[in-house]
């Protein structure tokens, strides 16, 4: 397969995840949506190393990885953190910021 | 072939994208990220990245989503409210996505790039296994490497401090 059909692709699950994070006000979903964001961005990655015959994309893949991992714990350490202290799950409720 | 193998993981890795954000429900919306990324770890393996598709399936659909899994346990299914506090937001959000899409689209496809039509050059042997992703990791980007690590022990940290056990008295979380 040609090279733009996955950089295409990847395109339209970039626009899926973004689509997403301005729908949902879940902040659980929210953070799904990210997700789908960020391995749009690893598919174009190495579907471009695998153009350049150049295996570096694909680190750049992984250390994308590393990083959606641990926005992945902050972001749930957040949202346990919010129910604990009783406050709504939804962020249009949340948009206050204080305390 | 390969073709076939390329429709069926693009189908599954959309389905899955759209599954997340249509699926009321959170922990459904977890299981269909799971099909997500299966189906991308098909499309890197078709793209000769081995390393990457292992990584893939281990660390996101093994050891992310069991995370995702049981906070959404934890926490229960959120009630989304049905009412909008932003007007048209459900209207204007998938048309602001479509509009991204579209420029995402012409700003790779109109850029020119010699090789976008084509498969790429042959590879050697081993590309992408992780002998040569390894290799590359500790010798050109092992800066990338070390950061990579210090930034995982500090969200590791990070998350103790946030979601750790409240020691002090509860009125301090009363004018909340």
């Amino acid at each position: 397969m040609a090279t733009e059909w996955y950089v295409v692709l990847s395109s339209l699950l970039f626009a899926v995840g973004a689509g997403g994070v301005l729908i949902r006000r879940s902040p659980l979903v929210i953070l799904l949506c990210l997700e789908l964001m960020l391995n749009a961005g690893n598919l174009a990655l190495v579907a471009f190393s695998r153009m350049l015959g150049d295996a570096d994309g694909q680190i750049f893949a992984v250390i994308v990885m590393v990083v959606a991992a641990c926005e992945v714990v902050v972001g749930l350490g957040l949202i346990v953190a919010i129910y604990r202290r009783r406050l709504p799950l939804d962020i249009d409720e949340l948009r206050g910021l204080r305390g | 072939m390969e073709q076939v193998a390329f429709f069926f993981g693009a189908i599954g890795a959309l389905g899955g994208a759209i599954a997340v954000i249509a699926l009321r429900n959170p922990f459904y919306s977890v299981l269909a990220l799971v099909i997500h990324l299966f189906s991308l770890a098909g499309l890197f393996l078709l793209l000769h990245s081995e390393f990457v598709a292992a990584a893939q399936v281990v660390v996101y659909a093994g050891a992310v989503m069991v995370l995702y899994v049981f906070v959404v346990a934890y926490v229960g299914g959120a009630h989304e409210p049905v009412w909008e506090p932003i007007p048209g937001q459900r209207v204007l959000a998938p048309l602001l996505a479509a509009a991204l899409f579209a420029e995402l689209s012409i700003a790779v496809l109109g850029s020119s790039l010699k090789g976008l039509g084509d498969e790429g050059p042959t590879i050697p042997l081993g590309f992408g296994q992780p002998a040569d992703i390894g290799e590359l990791l500790l010798e050109k980007f092992l800066i990338a490497f070390e950061a990579a690590s210090m930034l995982l022990l500090l969200s590791a940290v990070a998350a103790v401090v946030l979601a750790g056990k409240k020691q002090g008295p509860p009125a301090a979380d009363a004018e909340v």
